[in-house]
């Protein structure tokens, strides 16, 4: 039973999708200018996350590995699609400020990144923890990011007012502010690391990313060292 | 043909596809360290943008729509990408050798990126033409170049900058980007007379 638990600490703290892991930067930066986005965001990645890894994991064995970054891919599409029409049905409000982010969770690194790195190697039970575990971790990560920006940026959270607007800092719901709050962020989960004694970060995450093996290829030889 | 001015210069300044709307942040950071991987990058992007949206547009807007099949969209788009991709680098080695030298390498990357079905799906929610989409696509590519370029030169200079070791490297990245799209912020409002 300890290891679903080890599983959920993983993935809020030790393994945090957004500010450890460095997954799921689009989203993440997008849909963080104000809460009640970030959550609505992160909840809807959750489900995919869940259904997906539930679904690839029951079918690691019969997946052939060369095509499996397609198969995942058409997995996951279907089950944006599923969570897309819900969102559309039921919370059109939500489906409105979410708009195009939507449908990209299908490309959401966070995603398919599980998808290849643990449901794939792992039973249905443990890839399902793992999802639920990853999920709120990327959701409380952009809680705190949406906070914080439509907090300083707009002086309401989740739509009350906490201080007049004319202190409120607009930069800060501006996309420029998602970056800057952001590179914040990261330096001072870096700073707590450091003191936990973990390595910090510093690079982007690629150790998750399901393209990691190219990326690394167009760096080393595009560039001039040839 | 106002019309066309506007919407590249929406999407290439007002709207950047990097700056302004957060897609392909992966490649931004990932691929930006040197000029010329950048560019390699970018041009990879604006090319599979551009052909993505002339083979999606048509199968949504006559295949999809006609037989009510139009919540298809995401799964269609994504696989239609995939195969595209695939092909273009087929084609590409067989007939084209020099150009796959130059681009072979990123388009593998191109399937999963955010920015090429985001700028599939776009072209349907703001209700453009054919020959509008395309405009839209090729702007939206020279966008995330320009963006990718600027960056590039951005992060030479942050590699011998002296800056606090608890922001060296990502922190810094990331901030210099904030200051990068702040300048864009700048463009806000210069389209608007276009449409």
């Amino acid at each position: 039973m300890s290891r679903p638990l080890n599983e959920i600490k993983k993935g809020f703290i030790l393994e945090n999708p957004v500010f450890r892991l460095m997954l799921g930067t689009c989203p993440s930066l997008a849909l963080t200018s104000s809460a009640s986005n970030a959550i609505g965001m992160g909840l809807a990645a959750t489900a995919v996350l869940i259904c997906s890894n539930l679904v690839i994991s029951l079918l690691r064995k019969l997946i052939p590995v060369k095509v499996r970054i397609p198969a995942y891919i058409t997995i996951i599409a279907g089950f944006v699609s599923v969570v897309q029409l819900i969102v559309k049905a039921y919370l059109p409000a939500l489906d409105a400020s979410l708009g195009i982010y939507l449908p990209l969770i299908t490309v959401n690194c966070i995603i398919l990144g599980r998808a290849e790195a643990f449901a794939a190697k792992n039973t249905p039970f443990i890839s399902v923890c793992d999802g639920l575990d990853m999920g709120i971790g990327f959701t409380a990560a952009l809680l705190i990011m949406g906070s914080i920006r439509e907090l300083i940026g707009a002086g309401t959270l989740f739509g009350n007012t906490v201080f007049p607007e004319s202190f409120a800092i607009s930069i800060f719901v501006l996309p420029a502010g998602g970056f800057f709050v952001y590179g914040l962020l990261i330096a001072l989960t870096n700073l707590l690391a450091e003191k936990a004694g973990k390595k910090p970060i510093t690079s982007l995450g690629c150790k998750g990313c399901p393209s990691k093996a190219f990326c690394k290829k167009a760096e080393c030889d595009g560039g001039d060292e040839k | 043909m106002r019309m066309f001015i506007g919407i590249l210069i929406c999407s290439i300044l007002t709207e950047n596809f990097v700056l302004a709307k957060f897609l392909g942040i992966c490649p931004f950071l990932g691929v930006s360290k040197k000029l010329n991987t950048a560019a390699g990058m970018s041009i990879a992007v604006t090319f599979v943008m551009v052909l993505a949206t002339a083979v999606t547009y048509p199968l949504f807007a006559y295949l999809l729509v006609p037989n009510g099949l139009d919540y298809l969209q995401t799964l269609v788009f994504i696989l239609v990408i995939a195969a595209l991709v695939q092909l273009v680098e087929i084609i590409l080695k067989k007939f084209i050798p020099p150009l796959y030298e130059a681009l072979g390498i990123y388009l593998p990357l191109i399937t999963t990126n955010c920015a090429v079905l985001g700028v599939t799906i776009l072209n349907f929610t703001k209700e453009y033409t054919y020959a509008q989409s395309i405009v839209n696509s090729l702007g939206s590519g020279l966008g995330f170049m320009l963006a990718m370029i600027l960056f590039a030169g951005v992060r030479e200079r942050l590699d011998s900058c002296d800056c606090p070791k608890f922001l060296k490297g990502l922190p810094i990245t990331l901030i210099a980007a904030a200051i990068v799209s702040l300048s864009f912020t700048g463009f806000s409002g210069l389209a608007d007379r276009f449409f």
